[in-house]
């Protein structure tokens, strides 16, 4: 697909969303522009049905082909950006694979095919006042619009932002510009160790406790989460990826080894009862 | 006006589209209208509960894909409490799939699940046969004659046999499955492949060996269904790499009744409506009135086969 190819105008859904809850939505490209190093962000004007996304809720992405990579399966991505007012979704993603490769070539006015909102999203529970966030890497485009979800519920966000280095901290204005309180670890500053992060946490807990968790992107991170989790008696939720062949809970593929309340270990499809599970019932990242 | 309504056996179906098991689940309602479908299948149950393959379970090519899934199954009480329900008021006809370790096991299961609502039942027999030391049943032409007997033995509902493409002369298994009662054959199941990543030297699979399907299998399976055509004269429902209404058509004039849609939904979901569209469109410019007119309607390109062809064959 290259700039050349007709442009839609922003995708009128035949179906409303009422019958039919989710669309292949021919979004349209506006912007596509990298936001550091490493990560780009990709705005698309899309649908009604689209819009109705829900934090930690996905899309499956039709990524173009280059003249490399002809990539067959669409990819999944979690929503970033849910802006209603202005008709857009955004994607916040590295540039790891034949996919992503080709989503990088996508220029404005370009036509972006989207399955979705899929998967389950983020659930507060009633009466949630401070909600923490723990995020690594491109988890942090998946907890982003938790922050919007939170504030709009009146509860206040802390939001634990992890990476390498300074530069690699993404979302900071993004997540302060929503009313979360942003702290940021890293690598280069020597306090992203867990032994740093856990004594944050307990500390921030100390001042004002946390009544629901949530996490994404880091293995160790995800095991500090529930770890506090259940000692605080506090609900949790962490949001999972799995390279997926469908993406609609039809394929089987994407399972992920959970625990069941029975104690043993059973296969949940990412897609369909995830991407965000309850962090009592999640093994590792 | 074009009539694009076929006949399986006794089971009537308002176009030849349907999708192939295992490649639409409950989700798939929530974004397309099933109830303008040929049929609905669904996916493949077991008399056991079953949790599948260890991930990974899914490879990616250029236009194939390998999956190892491994027939998770909630089992048959869950598809007539929990899944029949679901596509009951679509107004289409609902075939089951069903696999076991033996042939009894298929008998008692299709006959545990004839159910109202259930129009036929699709026998998957590319699974391990546990007493022939793991060898599956469709490669075998008795073994594949007996799950069909023991299935036809239990239940007065249609019997479609799901034939697996890993064998020398699908003609063979074919006319067994014919022989012993089929009221249909769909050709075919997935090609057995597998996939080495080289950086990790590791599979890529799981469960190592998976199931190749997608677009760039549609030529082999497209010659079975040749073959099959020509040994056999129940229906013949064609399944391999059809994405779109020409690759159905391609199917129909080389012998088959109907076709399911694979791989394709799990990209593109309106694939199977937008097939519907294009081959009534086909049939008018063709100036075809009855779909049915096109199965096995290839013309032939020369008048006597070549010795080349005539070896192959």
């Amino acid at each position: 697909m290259t700039a050349t190819c007709p442009a839609p105008t922003a995708a009128p859904d035949p179906a409303p969303a009422a019958a039919f809850p989710i669309a292949d939505t021919a979004c349209r490209v506006v912007s596509n522009e990298p936001v550091n190093a490493e990560y780009r962000l990709l705005l698309a004007e899309a649908g009604p049905t689209a819009l109705t996304a829900e934090a930690g809720q996905f899309f499956q992405l039709k990524c173009p082909p280059t003249t490399q990579d002809h990539p067959f399966l669409r990819r999944p991505m979690s929503v970033y950006r849910i802006d209603r007012q202005n008709g857009q979704i955004g994607f916040l993603y590295k540039v790891t694979g034949k996919g992503t490769r080709g989503l990088s070539t996508l220029v404005p006015g370009d036509r972006l095919e989207a399955i979705g909102p899929l998967g389950l999203g983020f659930t507060l529970p009633a009466g949630t006042k401070h909600v923490l966030l723990v995020a690594r890497g491109v988890g942090l485009a998946t907890l982003t619009p938790l922050v919007q979800m939170a504030r709009a519920a009146g509860a206040e966000v802390t939001a634990i932002l992890s990476a390498r280095n300074p530069a690699m901290v993404m979302s900071r204005d993004e997540l302060a510009a929503q009313g979360a309180r942003v702290i940021e670890v890293t690598d280069t500053a020597g306090d992203s160790d867990m032994a740093q992060v856990e004594a944050l946490l307990r500390r921030l807990h100390a001042e004002q406790p946390f009544d629901f968790a949530a996490t994404c992107g880091s293995n160790r991170l995800l095991q500090l989460t529930k770890a506090l989790s259940a000692e605080w008696q506090i609900a949790g939720q962490a949001a999972m990826e799995a390279f997926m062949g469908c993406g609609m809970g039809m394929c089987y593929a994407c399972v992920l080894p959970v625990t069941a309340p029975s104690g043993e270990t059973i296969f949940k499809r990412v897609c369909r009862e995830g991407p965000v599970f309850s962090i009592e019932e999640v093994q590792s990242w | 006006m074009v009539d694009l309504s076929v006949q399986i056996g006794s089971v009537s179906l308002r176009n030849p589209v349907m999708p192939a098991s295992g490649t639409i689940a409950e989700g798939f309602a929530e974004i397309v209208d099933l109830g303008r479908l040929g049929a609905i299948v669904l996916k493949t149950i077991t008399p056991d509960i079953r949790q599948g393959t260890q991930p990974p379970r899914v490879a990616e090519f250029t236009d194939a894909t390998l999956f190892s899934i491994g027939i998770p199954s909630k089992g048959p009480d869950y598809l007539l409490d929990s899944t029949l329900p679901v596509y009951a008021d679509f107004g289409v006809p609902v075939v089951a799939s069903v696999s076991a370790d033996s042939a009894e096991d298929f008998g008692t299961l299709a006959a545990y699940i004839s159910a109202p609502g259930v129009a036929a039942i699709e026998a998957n027999v590319s699974c391990p046969n546990l007493r022939a030391h793991g060898q599956a049943f469709g490669m075998d032409p008795e073994a594949t004659a007996e799950v069909i007997r023991a299935m036809k033995a239990r239940t007065d509902t249609p019997i479609w046999a799901k034939l697996t493409p890993n064998v020398g002369d699908i003609a063979q298994i074919a006319r067994a499955a014919e022989a012993a009662g089929a009221d249909a054959l769909v050709v075919s199941n997935a090609l057995l492949g597998m996939a080495v990543d080289a950086e990790n030297m590791r599979p890529r699979l799981g469960n190592v060996i998976g199931g190749l399907t997608g677009n760039a299998v549609k030529p082999i399976i497209l010659r079975m269904v040749h073959q099959v055509a020509q040994a056999v004269s129940i229906p013949i429902i064609g399944c391999g790499g059809i994405a779109n209404g020409e690759d159905a058509v391609e199917y129909l004039l080389a012998g088959a009744t109907a076709v399911q849609f694979g791989t394709v939904n799990f990209i593109e979901p309106a694939a199977m409506e937008e097939a519907i569209a294009w081959i009534e469109a086909y049939c008018r410019r063709h100036g075809v009135t009855e779909v049915r007119a096109l199965t096995g309607a290839m013309s032939p390109r020369h008048d006597q086969k070549s010795p080349l062809q005539s070896a192959v064959l």
